[in-house]
């Protein structure tokens, strides 16, 4: 029998033993999780912002970019619910449109450091030696610096902008998932089914990706939910440094950087991008303490 | 204990060099010449390498690496180019409000949190317990620079209790250090709570119980001092992290202090202060984690020994 062949076999033994199974534990997950309100109520909350970010620009009452210069400073009333800003735009338009731009930005910062995270630490986990001396060495400078430094410092290098600070937020995301995959990778790695895999003549990357991966994507996703609302936070705080999105677009943290200059008359320009950034970390963090206490055997 | 402090202080010294030399090459790569702009936009090809050998620019990269570890020895830094003066000079009246408002922040934090965490966790399932974890968790998921914004706007603007912003008297210390405290009371307040209740549950505590010992005793000499290992490895990292705080709280209260001086640095493109800043606060990081690391020792004598 070849390889392929007995790969194949093992797979489909693994498949009919596990189907079963793995109905019921969904089942068991979603009962265990729906049992966690405030943990529905935040999965809720980001589908809608989730909504909002795709159509945002077609809900949104008034246009995000047009001034009005007989309205400015205006506090929330019937016409602008959430007020006018310094030129006259509606707050709660701008908002909803920025919804696009201030989750895209966390979203995709979180999924490239979680990518490239998962790929080191498996790797580091499987492999050990100098590969994962080396990857874990570089994880510690980068834990060297406090998240938001370490941020600013590839912007100073990098230049302002959305795309920059993507990527500085998604640097300062690797070392934490480098971290926990290692650590989970070295206790996969030891189980009897990786043993199998490996005594059967399966490649590595097929270890790594159909038998050590799998026992990692809990850890990964707690973590992920996590890592979504700091990368809010940090990029809004980038972008209220100036180092972020241009203060002409409708971003969340410019909004709250182009307010504060205006806390003395018209307080309410800061009020509600704060409350939005502020509901929607707490919305990930309060999901990320929900799926953990759902996936996680010793919270039960 | 000695060896172990030699031990941990040697494992530092590594890591510092390679985070001096990727400060060093992240300045390097920076676009622009410092050359030029030094110079000023006006000045011929000729003024320009002149400044260019004067800065050593045309030095191999490794030499100049070995010249500015040279001069972080003896405390030659470069000059500032927003104000002419030594990178030291600069720098040197910046620390005194980091490190008063990094102190206020911390103390505050520190006990409000654990506090906070123990009660809680001794009230567990009661209403104390659900308030105060609803203070914890709102307090990780404030963004600092808003609550900065709305404290000045309640009791500055509004009340007048407080300075909006500077330093001039101890007054103006209370909003930035309770803006830049928050989120470590609330890390703090949680992770105590959850360290109290999986030690609550240990043999050791239920047999202090069953001998007749005081709640109050049973909470504070055994389940706490047994969380306080897991309390200062946390605290440690998270009163490091105050150092990135920092930078938002002196922005948006206007401090001047190192954080402020490190986003203007920025803005004007004054990358030997940048360089000095960035290294600074790693080193600051890293010193926060050796003392933890140390602490860590004293507490657990199972990690000195191993």
């Amino acid at each position: 029998m070849s390889d392929k062949d007995k790969t194949t076999s093992v797979d489909r033994f693994d498949e009919a033993e596990a189907l079963p199974t793995q109905k019921s534990r969904r089942k068991e997950f979603v009962q265990k999780f729906m049992k966690r309100k405030t943990a529905v109520i935040s999965l809720i909350f980001i589908v809608l912002l989730l909504l909002a970010a795709i159509f945002g620009s077609y809900m949104a009452p008034y246009d995000v970019d047009q001034a009005d210069y007989n309205n400015l400073l205006q506090g929330p009333s019937a016409q602008h619910i959430w007020g006018t800003d310094e030129f006259g735009r509606d707050i709660f338009s701008r908002l909803l449109v920025g919804t696009r731009l201030s989750l895209a930005s966390a979203l995709s910062a979180t999924i490239a450091g979680t990518v490239l995270g998962i790929v080191l630490g498996l790797i580091a986990g499987y492999y050990g030696g100098w590969i994962d001396s080396l990857i874990m060495r570089a994880c510690d400078v980068l834990f060297s610096f406090p998240d938001i430094l370490l941020a600013i410092a590839i912007v100073a290098v990098l230049g302002p902008g959305i795309t920059n600070v993507i990527i500085a937020v998604a640097v300062f995301t690797v070392p934490s998932f480098a971290r926990i995959i290692r650590g989970a990778t070295i206790t996969v790695k030891e189980s009897l089914y990786v043993e199998v895999a490996r005594s059967i003549g399966c490649k590595n990357w097929r270890i790594l990706w159909v038998h050590v991966f799998p026992g990692t994507v809990q850890s990964v996703i707690v973590n992920f939910t996590m890592r979504v609302g700091t990368a809010i936070l940090a990029a809004s705080s980038l972008s209220f440094l100036g180092f972020g999105a241009n203060v002409t677009q409708p971003d969340w943290g410019a909004m709250l950087s182009q307010g504060r200059n205006y806390l003395n008359t018209a307080p309410h320009i800061v009020l509600f991008p704060g409350i939005l950034i502020f509901v929607t970390v707490l919305a990930f963090n309060l999901l990320g303490d929900g799926l953990r206490d759902t996936l996680d055997p010793r919270m039960n | 204990m000695g060896r172990y402090a030699l031990k941990r202080i040697l494992n530092a010294i590594p890591l510092l060099i390679v985070i001096s030399f990727l400060i060093f090459m992240f300045i390097h790569m920076i676009p622009g010449d410092p050359a030029r702009q030094i110079a000023g936009q006006d000045a011929t090809k000729a003024d320009v390498e002149v400044v260019r050998d004067q800065l050593g620019l045309n030095d191999p990269l490794l030499v100049q690496y070995g010249k500015y570890m040279k001069g972080l020895f003896t405390g030659d830094l470069g000059y500032s180019v927003k104000n002419g003066q030594t990178v030291v000079q600069t720098i040197a009246p910046r620390f005194k409000p980091t490190i008063m408002l990094g102190l206020c922040a911390a103390v505050w934090a520190v006990i409000i949190g654990v506090l906070l965490g123990v009660v809680s966790a001794v009230m567990q399932g009661r209403t104390v317990d659900y308030i105060a974890m609803i203070i914890a968790i709102s307090g990780i998921s404030l963004p600092g620079f808003w609550l900065g914004l709305e404290l000045i706007q309640l009791f500055s603007v509004g009340l007048g209790w407080f300075p909006t912003g500077g330093l001039g008297s101890w007054k103006a210390y209370v909003l930035p250090s309770l803006t830049l405290g928050a989120g470590i009371m609330a890390i703090l307040a949680r992770f105590t709570r959850s360290s109290m209740l999986e030690t609550m549950r240990e043999d050791y505590v239920r047999t202090a119980r069953a001998k007749g010992l005081g709640e109050f005793l049973v909470v504070m000499r055994h389940a706490f001092k047994n969380s306080l290992i897991d309390i200062v490895t946390v605290g440690g990292l998270q009163i490091g992290g105050l150092l990135g705080g920092s930078v938002m709280v002196e922005t948006v209260f206007s401090i001047p202090g190192l954080g402020r001086l490190l986003v203007d640095s920025i803005n004007f493109r004054d990358y030997k202060v940048v360089q000095a800043l960035l290294l600074f606060f790693a080193l600051g990081y890293i010193i926060i984690n050796l003392i933890v690391d140390l602490l860590y020792g004293v507490i657990n004598p199972k990690v000195r020994y191993s």
